[in-house]
């Protein structure tokens, strides 16, 4: 690790603030991320700006019929919490399959968004379930949000402040682990909202998508069998020692019909 | 027999110290003023050096110095030596280039340590040693040893042309040869022993210190026995007196084989201690654990069994390649070539065998003992081979065996592999084995799983090892004046529970509870030999002097309490730690005999002083032979190729179990790391760009806890015959029997798809393709 100042501002404006006075300067939630790259000295943020002194970051609550969930909540926070549990039984699942105790009592939903990676699983839900992500500046659509590889929509020196939820219908997550990291090799997300079914699938590609031919598929008629003979193309899949992107195009439709099964 | 005996699960004394964070490590030992190393490590697989620019190093904030081999070589530090000059076929001993503590001149692996930065801090450490520059030319580079015999492959070491260090072979080619051309029947199994990296849970580290008064070094390690790094460092490297070096292994966490060897770091500290006044430790880090601790297996190999009409086994023979790394680690040329050319007859009776084993150079992390050391690799190819020879003739595997298997009344048996078998039952553990594992319902399972989309597949895998008989052995044991006893071996645990076992042969022995059992190992100061903890010999060597010195020095109390209570020593009685006059209530206890040695003026000069004694253990000219059976039920999920592990059993036979609860602790982690290497650790060399590309835990992958079965264990111990304890040997055992049951279940559950084998690790990827590719196979039955 090289050397960084320490900052732990109580509200969202002043950190807002440290951010945007310096181009190298980069927000801490859990560090599940951003510590291990910095003690492998590949970042070297010159100040860390520590969200978790900012209490209306945290925790979980209900708001004219969405759930909300703050940026700094961890994982394990919403694998445990009744009312998603209740509600969104879908994503208090996702939570709870994320990395391990340690990472699920670290590791926030925020960092995990911000960051993007190809394969974490709450852009699962956050796209399955058509969230809304809210940010110190503005509300971008779930749709909007992620756009690449690691890349998001937020703006340099922009801050995830919560995420709200819809609450579905039904709903439910189908991972298939990456044996080594257990971040997800495929990852299914499957959503009946009252706007229809939601398919969206993490891990497989460079960034979360969702798969319209088995939205209507399952529209018209909600069961495994709907999309059983529905096939993505690997084309652009990712291909690691873990699975070859044509091993993870097949798990993609396994994966699928699993999330519909699972929520009945 | 008394409560702690033979047999007894004593819980380990040591744990209570190990789980509440108060165990000592390398890490944890902070010498006054220690500065801190960190290295230079090549980023290429095989480049030429040609400038080292140190000087923004050497100027940085905190820097006390930043060597290269240059300095090294000033000094006369030699090379790290390969200790095993094994004989080829051409009657000479291997190529055997050193291994430089630091480059010289070349790099042939990435993570090849170039220079050493010492500095104040370990911040600073690092920090300098970004600022040496390095100016290399990239040669071309080989990873893969197929690939290294190619005659344009390049070249690692000039005295090593074709890059092959060794080419071994053994047993008799005519009658081997003989057998092939009159069986009835040749199965060939190509397969791949793979690479695995050892992973202990704590790194390597080194603390050098020197001390001009007494003109001594002293090197804090992590090992698996510091007296034979005693002397390879100074009679082999530094070329000091070994009085002149106090090597000092505190606890150990895990070693696995890896950590029996000398590595460079090792060498620097005491280099830069001597050179700069002061202490200096390195503690490695995991990214340097993958990229210098040696590596384990890596063995190529087509294996070739012959069988007669009746089924019988009439030859085997192994041609092999195994990858020896860039450059002979101290036992790399003896762990693919001898120690597995012994165990490669299996529990059977063959006639003939044969082997050619080449060990080749490559440009990754050199290769040496990891846990069986060479005997997995046999285990492995013999029984994958024994398996699909079985398959191809239609046979139950287990008949094939039991048919070929050497008999009870048979031993002694010499297998033409160069092993004496002294005693074994192989048929009765199968048996049991099968039984446990309801052999006889596996019928009704695969078709249950089918119904599921399973695909179940049953594995059995027999093993035999050779174990134990490693050199000699000293313990002194002291009785303290409190009533407990103290006692000093040369063995090493890296975990196993030594002080347990230790301490449970002496406790009934001396009348003692385990926990007054003080046990001290590990300081080359304070044990005056040892030789390590390695091929499964320390509670049969260090347990036989331990014996030896508890006898001796029962014999020596007896004399003194014959002398406090004034009675011929002939009528006194020992038991629960008490010297009792024969039909009498006057007795003295231990304790007091202890502090009459050093107390009492009235003793004769024999007898007088601390009640210590020293107990000797030779080795006997004969090795130990545990076996046993593992048996593995797994289910492939059809739409996912995901694997599971349903059951798990093994029956093993270690001639005498002195605690079961720590036995089965060594085949618990024995069989995760066989399963792990089966199914799950890729050890990756980029045959691109030479990178080890498995070099975090993110993409290299342990096996975890949900990975793993229950592991059934049961004991049917027949006792060895060439020792007086009846003692086998266990801490090999799970890893050699489990890497064959898993892959043979897994063959057996891919049998509608056509499939005679899968190489390791059989990862879910594999296993998919192997599902594509079969399907239509599959489908039309
Ligand atoms: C061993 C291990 C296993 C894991 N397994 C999984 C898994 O199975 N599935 C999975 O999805 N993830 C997994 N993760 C990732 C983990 O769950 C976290 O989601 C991830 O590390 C990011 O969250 P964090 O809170 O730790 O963020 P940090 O590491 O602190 O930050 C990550 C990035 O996000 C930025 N950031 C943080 N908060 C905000 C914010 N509010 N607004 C804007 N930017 C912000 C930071 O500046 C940084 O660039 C694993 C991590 C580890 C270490």
């Amino acid at each position: 690790m090289y050397q960084f100042d320490y900052h732990r501002p109580t509200s969202l404006d002043e950190a807002a603030q440290i951010l945007s006075q310096d181009d190298e300067a980069s927000l801490l939630a859990g560090g599940q991320t951003l510590l291990p790259t910095m003690k492998q000295r590949l970042a070297a943020p010159s100040q860390l700006v520590d969200l978790s002194g900012i209490a209306e970051l945290k925790g979980v609550r209900e708001d004219s019929g969405q759930i909300i969930v703050g940026a700094m909540t961890p994982h394990d926070t919403v694998a445990n919490d009744k009312t998603v549990q209740a509600k969104i039984p879908g994503l208090a699942h996702l939570a709870g399959e994320i990395g391990d105790p340690q990472v699920r009592n670290r590791g926030t939903i925020g960092g995990s968004l911000a960051n993007n990676d190809p394969a974490s699983d709450y852009p699962g839900a956050v796209l399955g379930l058509g969230a809304t992500v809210r940010t110190n500046k503005r509300e971008i659509p779930a749709d909007d949000f992620f756009l690449g590889l690691f890349e998001t929509a937020l703006d340099e020196g922009e801050l995830i402040k919560e995420v709200a939820f819809p609450v579905p219908k039904k709903s439910a997550y189908a991972k298939f682990h990456n044996p080594a990291s257990r971040y997800a090799i495929v990852g299914a997300f499957v959503a009946s909202t009252e706007q229809g079914v939601r398919v969206a699938i993490t891990g497989a590609g460079p960034c979360v998508f969702r798969v319209p031919e088995m939205e209507q598929a399952l529209n018209s008629n909600w069961s495994a069998d709907a999309i059983k003979d529905i096939k993505v193309a690997a084309d652009d899949f990712n291909t690691d020692l873990h699975a070859s992107a044509d091993y993870r195009a097949h798990l993609v439709t396994v994966m699928a019909k699993r999330a519909v099964q699972a929520a009945g | 027999m008394g409560q702690f005996g033979v047999g007894q699960a004593v819980r380990r004394v040591e744990d209570a110290r190990l789980l509440t964070g108060q165990g000592r490590y390398t890490d944890d030992i902070q010498l006054d003023g220690q500065l801190y190393m960190a290295l230079v490590r090549s980023p290429h697989a095989h480049a030429e050096i040609k400038a080292i620019d140190a000087e923004d190093a050497r100027q940085a904030p905190g820097v006390h110095a930043v060597y290269t081999i240059q300095d090294l070589d000033a000094t006369g530090i030699q090379d790290i030596p390969c200790m095993a000059p094994i004989p080829g076929v051409d009657g000479r001993p291997p190529r055997m280039p050193g291994h430089p503590v630091l480059a010289r001149g070349r790099v042939r692996h990435v993570g090849d340590p170039v220079a050493a930065v010492i500095a104040e801090t370990p911040q600073q450490a690092k920090d300098a040693s970004e600022l040496v520059e390095v100016d290399y030319a990239p040669r071309a580079h080989v990873v893969d040893a197929a690939d290294a015999l190619a005659p344009d492959a390049p070249t690692l070491h000039e005295i090593a042309p074709g890059n092959v260090a060794l080419d071994w072979g053994t047993g008799d080619d005519d009658a081997v040869e003989k057998a092939f051309r009159e069986a009835a029947h040749v199965t060939r199994v190509d397969m791949v022993n793979n690479r695995v990296v050892a992973n202990s849970m704590e790194p390597r580290g080194a603390i050098g210190n020197f001390d001009p008064q007494a003109d001594r070094f002293e090197l804090y390690t992590s090992s698996q026995g510091s007296h034979g790094l005693r002397k390879q460092i100074a009679e082999k490297v530094l070329n000091i007196d070994p009085e002149r070096l106090r090597v000092v292994t505190p606890d150990v966490g895990g070693g696995f084989g890896t950590k029996i060897f000398l590595y460079g770091e090792q060498v620097l500290v005491l280099h830069a201690a001597q050179a700069l006044g002061r202490p200096v430790k390195w503690i490695g880090e995991r990214r340097e654990s993958f990229q210098s601790d040696a590596q384990g297996r890596d063995h190529t190999a087509t294996m070739e069994l012959a069988l007669d009409a009746e089924h019988r086994m009439t030859a085997i023979r192994l041609t092999s390649l195994a990858n020896v790394g860039g450059y002979l680690s101290n036992a790399s040329t003896y762990v693919p070539t001898q120690s597995l050319g012994k165990m490669l007859c299996g529990l059977y009776r063959i006639p003939a065998m044969s082997a050619n084993v080449k060990c080749v150079f490559t440009n990754t992390v050199p290769v040496d003992a990891y846990r069986g050391a060479g005997r997995p690799e046999a285990a492995y190819f013999v029984e994958r081979t024994v398996d699909a020879a079985a398959r191809e003739l239609g046979l139950d595997p287990a008949e094939l065996r039991r048919k070929n298997f050497i008999q009870p009344d048979q031993m002694p048996w010499t297998t033409p592999a160069g092993a004496t078998y002294d005693s074994g039952e192989f048929a009765r553990l199968m048996d049991r084995a099968l039984e446990q594992a309801d052999y006889a319902h596996l019928g009704e399972r695969k078709q249950a799983a089918a119904r599921r989309g399973k695909l179940l597949g049953f594995g059995l895998a027999t093993y035999v090892e050779a174990c134990g008989s490693v050199g000699s052995e000293d313990a002194r044991l002291t009785i303290d004046p409190d009533g407990g006893a103290s006692l000093v071996v040369g063995t090493q645990t890296n975990g196993q529970g030594h002080h347990t076992a230790y301490a449970q042969l002496l406790a009934d022995k001396l009348g003692l509870d385990p926990e007054q059992i003080r046990f001290h190992q590990g300081d080359t100061d304070v044990a005056a030999t040892g030789g390590g903890t390695m091929g499964s010999r320390s509670l049969l060597v260090g347990g036989g002097a331990t014996d030896q010195a508890a006898d001796q020095v029962i014999e020596r109390a007896k004399k003194i309490a014959g002398h406090t209570l004034e009675v011929s020593p002939d009528d006194l009685e020992f038991g629960e730690g008490t010297f009792t006059i024969a039909g009498t209530d006057r007795r003295t206890t231990l304790a007091e005999v202890a502090r009459a040695a050093v107390e009492r003026d009235d003793l004769p000069a024999d007898l007088k002083g601390p009640l210590a004694e020293t107990g000797h253990y030779d080795s006997p000219d004969a090795e130990t032979f545990p076996n046993g059976v593992h048996v593995c039920e797994i289910e492939v999920d059809r739409d996912t190729a995901e694997l599971e592990i349903a059951r798990y059993v093994v029956v093993d036979d270690f001639g005498m179990v002195l605690n079961p609860m720590l036995v089965m602790g060594q085949i618990h982690g024995g069989v995760a790391q066989g399963i792990g290497q089966a199914l799950l650790e890729q050890t990756v060399y980029e045959a691109g760009s030479g990178q080890l590309v498995t070099a975090t835990y993110q993409d290299y992958t342990m096996p975890r806890a949900d990975d793993l079965p229950d592991i059934e264990i049961e004991f049917i111990n027949v006792p060895c015959k060439t020792n007086p304890f009846g003692i086998k040997g266990a801490g090999e055992a799970g890893a050699i029997g489990a890497p064959p049951a898993v892959i043979n279940a897994l063959v057996d559950a891919l049998e509608p798809y056509g499939v005679l084998h899968v190489d390791m690790p059989a990862t879910t990827e594999r296993i998919w393709q192997i599902l594509q590719a079969n399907a239509p196979k599959a489908a039309a039955e």
